[in-house]
């Protein structure tokens, strides 16, 4: 099959090129385009791409394949190679550091924005702060996210005004924390969000939902977060 | 928070509800105007005037006028926002709207009182 790879060395090339390579998929099996990017580096050991898990789990080795974004490491070459080719390209609106690495500054920025983490000043109890199973069902869906960037670099909001708009990641990120029943910031929370980039740059396309590899829905949780601004502003 | 001195009401939810009141104002106005056409195929210059010589007609056109203006507005904002990198030629852009928006009020309220 033939893949056409992303090549970017900013300390020797000009401008990015692709890079078509024909390559013969051992046995024919179905593997991961990550396997396949293994078998490319052997052929090429300058080729440059993020990996660690290899399960979907660690969220590293996000890339844009055959135009959707996706990890590499549990999309089978099945699920996107056409007409017997595969293109392979950085994660799309994001600096290229090299080849297949993007810089991911300006989607971690956007992550630190919402304060992902329990804000609760009361004090603390003796052993924990507990939820009833219902409130922590309201984290399912939420909580999940690995922060692969997957979603919010198919986003054309997040393109346009990646240092305004929070994105769709990080808006299911502040969603789980408003939805949390142990945080008490959640007036905060929403007033740091009532402009009109953080979150109403979401014209609700999907495209996130589209992408994202664990299957989670960031426009169902901005909508949540619309509906909290209003009803505590009318 | 972001701050936003040239968005229509400085708050994303605030432009939000606009946007979605104004347009249900615009789709009312529309859909009542194809209507009005459509029952009234032997419309004469007369009976054209008579609609809008009504205060009702006055008020709903005027309505219509404004929501269109705060909803161009917003859209307009956004899309240069979006596309319009550079602040000098982003604000040059929304002025000229605001003009063109200032300009299409002023006239449109000249038309609606001047029959």
């Amino acid at each position: 099959m033939l893949v056409s790879v992303y090549r970017y060395n900013p300390e020797i090339d000009d401008a990015p090129y692709m890079q078509d390579v024909h390559i013969d998929i051992p046995g024919g099996k179905d593997i991961m385009v990550l396997d396949l990017l293994q078998l490319l580096k052997e052929k090429d050991s300058t080729l440059a791409y993020r990996r660690s898990c290899r399960e979907g789990v660690c969220g590293s080795d996000g890339m844009n394949m055959n135009g959707k974004n996706g990890l590499a490491c549990i999309t089978p070459l099945s699920a996107v190679v056409e007409a017997d080719k595969l293109v392979l390209r950085p994660l799309p609106g994001l600096p290229v550091i090299r080849d297949l690495v993007v810089d991911m500054t300006q989607f971690y920025r956007q992550y630190e924005k919402i304060k992902p983490y329990l804000i609760n000043n009361t004090p603390a109890p003796a052993i924990e702060r507990l939820q009833s199973p219902e409130e922590r069902a309201e984290l399912d869906g939420l909580y999940e996210c690995i922060l692969c960037a997957c979603c919010s670099t198919a986003c054309p909001s997040f393109w346009w005004n990646p240092d305004k708009f929070v994105g769709p990641s990080g808006l299911l990120q502040a969603y789980r924390f408003l939805a949390d029943s142990r945080d008490t910031a959640t007036r905060e929370r929403l007033a740091d969000l009532d402009d009109p980039f953080s979150v109403f740059r979401c014209h609700g396309i999907m495209n996130c939902v589209n992408v994202c590899p664990k299957g989670l829905n960031p426009t169902k949780a901005i909508g949540k977060i619309r509906n909290m601004l209003i009803q505590q502003a009318t | 928070m972001v701050t936003s001195i040239t968005s229509f009401g400085r708050s994303g939810l605030y432009d939000w509800m606009m946007q979605r009141i104004t347009a249900v104002i615009l789709l009312t106005y529309t859909v009542f105007m194809i209507g009005y056409l459509l029952f009234n195929p032997d419309l004469d210059y007369n009976q054209w005037r008579g609609l809008f010589d009504g205060t009702g007609m006055r008020i709903f056109s005027l309505l219509a006028l404004l929501s269109m203006v705060a909803h161009a507005w917003i859209g307009m904002w956004s899309v240069s926002t979006d596309y319009i990198k550079p602040t000098g030629a982003r604000f040059v852009f929304q002025s000229v709207c605001g003009l063109l928006a200032f300009i299409y009020v002023v006239w449109g309220i000249q038309i609606l009182w001047g029959i």
